[in-house]
């Protein structure tokens, strides 16, 4: 461990307070399942992947992280700044003009961290299958990770990726889709239920684990178990139970925070809730 | 008129096959996809002689388009190949988000562009897939005119670093174009210089173009002809210096006049040097089952078209 879990939950306890305060900066963006997924981007960055902050696109040796729900930017915008890939003073131009921090991640800034654009859903484990197989043609067994959406499991375009993967032994692949059950429109088992997505994965050959997303101990251990699993000829999902809003209580349960800004008074709700730890930005 | 002359007929999707088999021997970078048309796309050449540095995605276009964009970020030139109507219009959302945008090295290799793909009828037959990729940022778009350009085209665009749509053909036409020629992204190249008018033409109309210079000669018309392999960027300087001389223009293109090389000529020269302009193109239409003959003439993509268009704009000069 490079990090106690204590100081893991210090971490993103920060991040959290981030997030809030970066869609409130501007009131609009996705809060919801950026604070879902907290803890994940936190085990992520800081326990689990090999990485180096001098940021190069072909990351050579280096384990690469593709995110495919562009919308939880907050999140990733945060840990790449606390990890070291641009000051942290950055956050503060969150989706305002002539940033870095567009609303959705792109490449179109130079954002050191971010390596294809994602907004536009069910694109992002086609593009992380295409880096594992850049990566095998180098002879570089670094691991590939992507997190998607539950939501997005809607659109078709992951279920070729779904089928292409186990098919061509994508095996240094760790895919983690953020089960937070909601999505715009509503609840997904109401809008377009997902049922049983272990049976669905495994029936296309995919090695399933489920974690709890919301509590550190668990989702790192579990993203290390994950990796050792790697090598092993089939692509490993990790199906991770999370809340949307998870950290702030009344953001918590609910699809309403998804894509909507706290207020002034929300905004001070929330950070009472999240210990200001690595200092705000 | 120049005279042009053809031992031989052959389609441009095979110069396509030896450009990609060239390409890849060039460099070990290069890696090509297919979904489900390698025998179409003809990329058997470099399947056999690169077996791992090439990816069967099965049919499933948006997901190749993805898988593409992914390896660039391993260094690797992918080039996707399947038919023009899903290189482009299926998969437009992953090219705009995950190559345009993003900026990737990917070439997207359109084979059966247009009518001439012939007797599977409409649903494949894509008329629309330059505009479609033009309006793309920083997307670079090129359909040669026979198999020894198109062939140049693949290996040059391995060479350029960015996203490019390649659009070539089924059908078998006249090779008359050197087959050494050194292939430049952006530069027209002269097909014949004239006087009364100029005639731009891209992909299989270029050979069409030939001919009705020809016959326009035989009708006392020195028609200046200028070939348009990359549509975008548009060579503005050869034009506009040609036009300033014939003072009219003629535009052919197998494609829907919306949105095609026709309209990318109208704009440069509606800013910078109005004057009178016909398009030879598909009148915004879909097109049938056919064949390619049968269909060219049916939708006005003829030599005897080009002459009419010619007559009637060369009627319009002042």
């Amino acid at each position: 461990m490079k990090h106690t879990i204590k100081e893991l939950e210090d971490i993103a306890s920060q991040i959290r307070r981030d997030i809030v305060r970066m869609v409130h900066g501007c009131q609009s963006g996705h809060p919801g399942a950026s604070l879902g997924c907290t803890d994940f981007f936190t085990a992520l960055y800081f326990e689990v992947m090999n990485y180096k902050t001098d940021f190069t696109m072909e990351g050579a040796g280096e384990d690469l992280f593709f995110l495919s729900n562009g919308h939880i930017s907050p999140v990733w915008y945060s840990t790449l700044a606390h990890a070291g890939f641009f000051d942290k003073s950055e956050l503060a131009t969150f989706r305002k003009l002539d940033s870095r921090l567009q609303g959705h991640p792109t490449t179109h800034e130079h954002l050191p961290g971010i390596r294809i654009a994602s907004g536009s859903l069910g694109q992002g484990l086609s593009v992380a299958i295409g880096a594992a197989l850049a990566k095998r043609l180098n002879g570089d067994k670094s691991i590939i990770f992507a997190l998607l959406g539950d939501g997005e499991l809607q659109e078709g375009q992951n279920w070729e990726a779904a089928m292409f993967a186990p098919f061509n032994k994508v095996d240094h692949l760790i895919a983690s889709v953020d089960y937070n059950g909601q999505q715009i429109d509503g609840p997904t088992s109401k809008v377009l239920a997902l049922d049983d997505l272990q049976a669905k994965f495994e029936a296309f050959g995919w090695h399933v684990i489920n974690t709890d997303g919301n509590d550190m101990q668990a989702i790192v251990e579990g993203l290390h178990y994950a990796k050792t699993l790697t090598g092993k000829g089939k692509p490993i999902l990790n199906l991770m139970s999370t809340q949307m809003g998870a950290g702030v209580d009344y953001m918590m349960g609910t699809h309403k925070w998804h894509g909507t800004a706290p207020n002034d008074e929300q905004l001070a709700a929330a950070l009472a809730q999240l210990p200001e730890t690595l200092g705000d930005y | 008129m120049k005279k042009y002359t053809y031992t031989e007929k052959k389609d441009t999707r095979s110069g396509f096959g030896a450009g990609l088999h060239e390409a890849g021997k060039k460099n070990e970078n290069v890696v090509a996809l297919c979904a489900d048309l390698v025998g179409s796309l003809k990329m058997d050449a470099f399947i056999k002689d690169f077996p791992e540095r090439f990816t069967q995605v099965g049919i499933a276009e948006a997901n190749m388009i993805g898988i593409a964009a992914g390896m660039t970020i391993g260094g690797k030139i992918p080039f996707t190949g399947t038919f023009a109507n899903f290189s482009t219009g299926r998969v437009y959302d992953q090219i705009r988000q995950s190559v345009a945008y993003s900026n990737k090295n990917v070439k997207i290799c359109a084979s059966h562009a247009g009518l001439t793909l012939g007797e599977d009828g409409a649903t494949h037959q894509i008329l629309e897939d330059i505009g479609l990729m033009k309006m793309l940022p920083g997307m670079v778009v090129i359909n040669p005119c026979d198999y020894n350009q198109t062939k140049a085209a693949t290996i040059a665009i391995a060479e350029y670093e960015g996203p490019v749509y390649l659009r070539f053909g089924r059908p078998v036409i006249p090779v008359f174009t050197d087959p050494d020629q050194k292939f430049e992204i952006g530069k027209a190249w002269m097909v014949n210089e004239g006087t009364d008018v100029t005639i731009i033409a891209t992909g299989h109309m270029v050979w069409k173009a030939i001919e009705a210079g020809e016959k326009l000669a035989e009708l006392g018309i020195d028609a200046e002809i200028i070939n348009i392999h990359t549509i975008k960027p548009l060579d503005d300087e050869a034009i506009l210096k040609s036009v300033k001389k014939t003072g009219c223009v003629v535009t052919c293109e197998e494609h829907n006049k919306f949105g095609g090389l026709g309209e990318s000529v109208a704009r440069l020269l509606t800013t910078e040097l109005p004057t009178p302009q016909e398009f030879v193109a598909t009148n915004d239409t879909f097109g049938e089952s056919g064949t390619p003959d049968q269909l060219m003439s049916k939708y006005g993509l003829d030599a005897v078209n080009i002459v009419e268009a010619v007559q009637k704009v060369i009627g319009r000069k002042k």
